[in-house]
């Protein structure tokens, strides 16, 4: 199934006191001098809080920045659908925050999967990037007084999470989007919308440009830089029902994997417990319903299994509110993870509610009852408005219900401390990279991590990279090949003209990875997967059908080269789901569980970063020791 | 549900483009719009016809993308609610629906229902932004904002540039879209010291840009998704007056 190789090690890593640690880094990195700057050019790949905010401030440094989108504009990447809130160890309710806890939460809501060293440094970052939003005009909510306000998210217990209503994505989205119009305006940054990285170039050992499609025209164009920057968003629509973009796509960094960049733990994927049911077979994606609703709402099933009265009819003594009697100390504001699992465990023992009891409520008439109708629609007005819209029910009157979705994705490709993946000049930042989850992401910290990693992080560690720079021109050899292949891709694709749509396909193996590598896995199921994928393969590229031509706007051959590198993906999800027979945060193995049904892990052979190298007949697993010095791995309990 | 539907295609900004007329049946009420599209292409597929190009992301009302005028209404017949967010049960059994691609001189089409919305970042580009480059902000709470103005502030800042309200405009103006950028950022003390600038700057782009001028109709904030009120045009003419008055003549 695969082959082991050699143990890897973040060469970048800096040692001493664990708060010092990013200080000493960013004295030990060399710099660029203003002149040079000037001389060199960054590829940046996607246009999210990531690399909305690197693109900017690159430019701001005064590189030369090269920045591409697949969509029409750069304001539209997904980020944009964040809701709940950016957390920031700011301390201003002095409720005992500090940049400790907030590095202890997320390590712990992570279930001791990630490093020290990075996430400290983003507990650290976080209270720098409220102060950048501000300046910018992102316009967070506030109280009377004219002051921040901020709310509390699972998988904490002091209130540290800034927000503005329930667009916070949105609004952080436009202070970066702004930041880079600003440097476009400047010419400084050469926007690229429409315009889909097919593949990276590497010469002479560095990542060195890209092959890119103009969705528009269907032009092949190649790109050449200094450095390249991939901001690329997760792949959670390898399982295509997911509450990611239509759009949103694992090719970017699936093509680094192929030219030598490692993928760290691939099978840790995260189902948010909010999101709207599925209504049926027709559904296209799916919709989140922020967890800052968890804050007011209280999540409940009829105690009665296959009870199908309204809700309304339940007595409350008839109704079991299974994560505060689960979870006492956290109640409903466990991590996603162990809500999620909850959810599904008690609607497989028949007590769900909705089309095929695939469903929990979460209810708000405690929370209007306490605090008005009025308060509670300042709060989640625009989500209540999106639910009522979806469902065509009113929640206001009837409770939610809401069932785990496919929604991030903590692993990516392996990056160091410096966010540089395994081919140098080929930094990943954002969802894109693996960096800071570990195995489960706790609320309101994708927002932070994505402008850490952009506005503060990238900006400082690449200078050290580029001060080998500027390199001379790559050999037109090295572009013309992977130009070539490109094309040939493209031709192939097209020539299949078989019976089956992208969609069609892309379905199917949605289907195969949910029920097989989703919320709980198992040897047996994955064993099954790993032998369907495969075959699916085959049947992608003898059936898929692809109309039209490659010369121009064509939605159907966009989609179907997305598919083919999902299933590839997916093969490797598989795999590492496979090899790690523990359980950890997101990945649930059943094999491996404690005798309340917890996660079990199981330190003395898993912790460890598994990062897997691409081989054409296998993949190579590389791994990362995880070194624990500050804090104690532990079995997470929120009860 | 059964429907008839009448979509506009056309290949590409050269081809002159025309109303196609589809039947479709077995549509649930619980579609969205964008997913009982979804089922015409594909089936339009296993026909052999190319499927209908329309643009979409991330289908929760947010990212702007979408956008289509059916029935000759800027995202359909529902107030505040973009194309993915309208579901079939808000149409009755065989009704006729006309899909058509916004319709403006600055938004050319590029094939199908698909548009060129590039004008509006231009807008943007040409100021709609506070200069505050990476790493020199002071404390967030150095500055207080009363929860009003933050409000209000954040009322335009919802705008999610689909660009509608120029569909709907009988002048195609963009004056919406430009007013809730220069709102959002002249309501905060962070925005004032390019506040008349910014407004005069990307009013003159948006002229330039081929927009149409505004004559109050109101069709804009009718159609918008997030109800960015008539206001925010007021107080962008109030902005641009006022710097004629108090920045030098431009030439």
């Amino acid at each position: 199934m695969y082959t082991e190789g050699a143990p890897i090690v973040d060469g970048k890593r800096p040692d001493g006191p664990l708060d010092e640690r990013w200080e000493k880094r960013r004295f030990s990195a060399r710099l660029v001098n203003p002149a040079n700057k000037r001389k060199m050019t960054v590829i940046v790949v996607g246009t999210g809080l990531a690399g909305g905010s690197a693109a900017a401030t690159l430019a701001e440094l005064g590189y030369n920045v090269l920045s591409f989108c697949y969509q029409d504009s750069p304001r539209r990447a997904h980020s944009i659908a964040a809701q709940g809130g950016i957390n920031a160890a700011k301390n201003y309710r002095n409720d005992g925050d500090s940049v400790f806890r907030l590095f202890y939460d997320t390590i712990k809501g992570g279930d001791f999967r990630a490093r020290e060293s990075n996430v400290h440094r983003l507990a650290e970052v976080s209270v720098e990037i409220i102060d950048q939003c501000v300046a910018q005009g992102v316009p967070f909510a506030r109280e009377y007084g004219g002051l921040l306000d901020t709310r509390s998210f699972g998988g904490a217990q002091v209130s540290r999470t800034f927000y503005a209503r329930g667009q916070t994505g949105q609004q952080l989205l436009l202070g970066a989007y702004q930041a880079l119009a600003r440097q476009i305006n400047a010419g400084r940054v050469k926007m690229h919308p429409r315009t889909e990285m097919l593949d990276l170039i590497v010469d002479d050992g560095r990542a060195r440009g890209i092959v890119a499609r103009d969705l528009v025209t269907g032009d092949i164009e190649t790109y050449t830089a200094d450095a390249v920057v991939l901001a690329t968003g997760g792949y959670g629509n390898t399982f295509y029902l997911s509450t990611n973009a239509k759009g949103s796509n694992a090719t970017a960094i699936w093509r680094a994997h192929k030219r030598g960049a490692l993928f760290a733990n691939p099978c840790y994927t995260q189902i948010h417990p909010t999101c709207i049911p599925v209504s049926g077979a027709h559904q296209s994606k799916l919709t989140l319903m922020s967890e800052s609703l968890r804050n007011d709402g209280r999540v409940w099933v009829p105690k009665a299994p296959k009870d199908n009265r309204a809700p309304h009819m339940i007595p409350e003594d008839e109704r079991d509110y299974y994560l505060e009697r689960m979870y006492p100390s956290f109640g409903n504001l466990v991590p996603r993870d162990i809500a999620s699992r909850a959810a599904k465990n008690i609607c497989d023992t028949g007590h769900g509610v909705g089309p095929g009891g695939l469903g929990v409520y979460l209810d708000f008439s405690d929370a209007i009852e306490r605090l008005g109708r009025d308060a509670v629609e300042a709060k989640y007005g625009n989500l209540f408005e999106m639910y009522a819209q979806i469902t065509g029910e009113n929640p206001y009157k009837v409770p939610m219900r809401i069932y785990p979705a496919v929604h991030y994705t903590m692993g990516g490709l392996w990056v160091d401390y410096d966010l540089q993946s395994t081919i140098p000049g080929l930094f990943v930042i954002g969802e894109a990279n693996f960096s800071d989850h570990g195995a489960n992401r706790l609320g309101a910290s994708a927002l932070m991590q994505g402008l850490a990693d952009g506005y503060f992080i990238l900006p400082n560690t690449i200078g050290d990279y580029l001060a080998d720079g500027p390199f001379p021109p790559v050999s037109q050899q090295a572009i013309t090949s992977v130009e070539q292949e490109v094309v040939d891709r493209v031709v192939r694709i097209l020539a299949v003209d078989g019976d089956r749509s992208p969609d069609d396909i892309h379905r199917e193996l949605g289907q195969l990875m949910w029920d097989y590598c989703g919320m709980e896995r198992s040897e047996e199921g994955l064993r099954k997967a790993l032998e369907a994928i495969p075959a699916l393969r085959k049947e992608f590229w003898q059936r898929v059908r692809v109309l039209g031509t490659g010369d121009g706007l064509n939605q159907s051959l966009e989609k179907a080269g997305r598919v083919a590198d999902f299933i590839d993906l997916a093969e490797l999800m598989v795999i590492d789901a496979l090899h790690r027979t523990e359980s950890c945060g997101g990945h649930f193995r059943a094999e491996s569980q404690t005798e309340d049904g917890e996660a079990l892990r199981d330190d003395e052979n898993f912790s460890y970063v598994a990062a897997w190298e691409y081989g054409p007949q296998q993949p190579v697993l590389h791994r990362e020791e995880l070194l624990f010095e500050n804090v104690t791995p532990s079995q997470r309990s929120y009860k | 549900m059964k429907f008839t539907l009448r979509v506009w295609r056309q290949d590409n900004q050269f081809d002159k483009g025309r109303l196609v007329m589809y039947v479709v049946d077995d549509i649930s009420p619980d579609m969205s719009f964008l997913e009982m599209l979804d089922v015409l292409n594909e089936r339009l597929i296993k026909d052999g016809e190319e499927p209908i190009a329309f643009d979409h992301d991330c289908r929760e009302g947010i990212c702007g993308m979408c956008g289509l005028m059916i029935n000759g209404n800027a995202h359909g017949p529902n107030k505040l609610t973009t194309t993915c967010q309208l579901h079939m049960r808000s149409f009755s059994e065989n009704e006729a629906i006309t899909i058509e691609p916004w319709r403006a001189k600055p938004f050319p089409v590029i094939k199908d229902l698909v548009v060129d919305r590039s004008s509006f970042d231009r807008i943007i580009e040409s100021g709609g932004y506070i200069s505050a480059p990476t790493g020199s902000a002071p404390d967030a709470h150095a500055v207080p904002v009363s929860k009003a103005d933050a409000d209000n502030a954040f009322e335009a800042a919802a705008c999610i540039g689909c660009g509608a309200c120029v569909a709907a405009c009988p002048n195609g103006s963009g004056m919406l879209f430009t007013a809730a950028k220069t709102t959002h950022l002249g309501l905060l003390p962070q925005g004032q010291p390019e506040r008349l600038t910014r407004a005069l700057d990307m009013v003159e782009t948006h002229d330039d840009l081929g927009f149409g001028g505004c004559t109050n109709s109101g069709e804009c904030t009718a159609v918008c998704p997030k109800g960015i009120p008539l206001e925010a045009i007021g107080r962008l003419n109030r902005d641009v007056l006022k710097a004629a008055t108090k920045l030098p003549a431009r030439h």
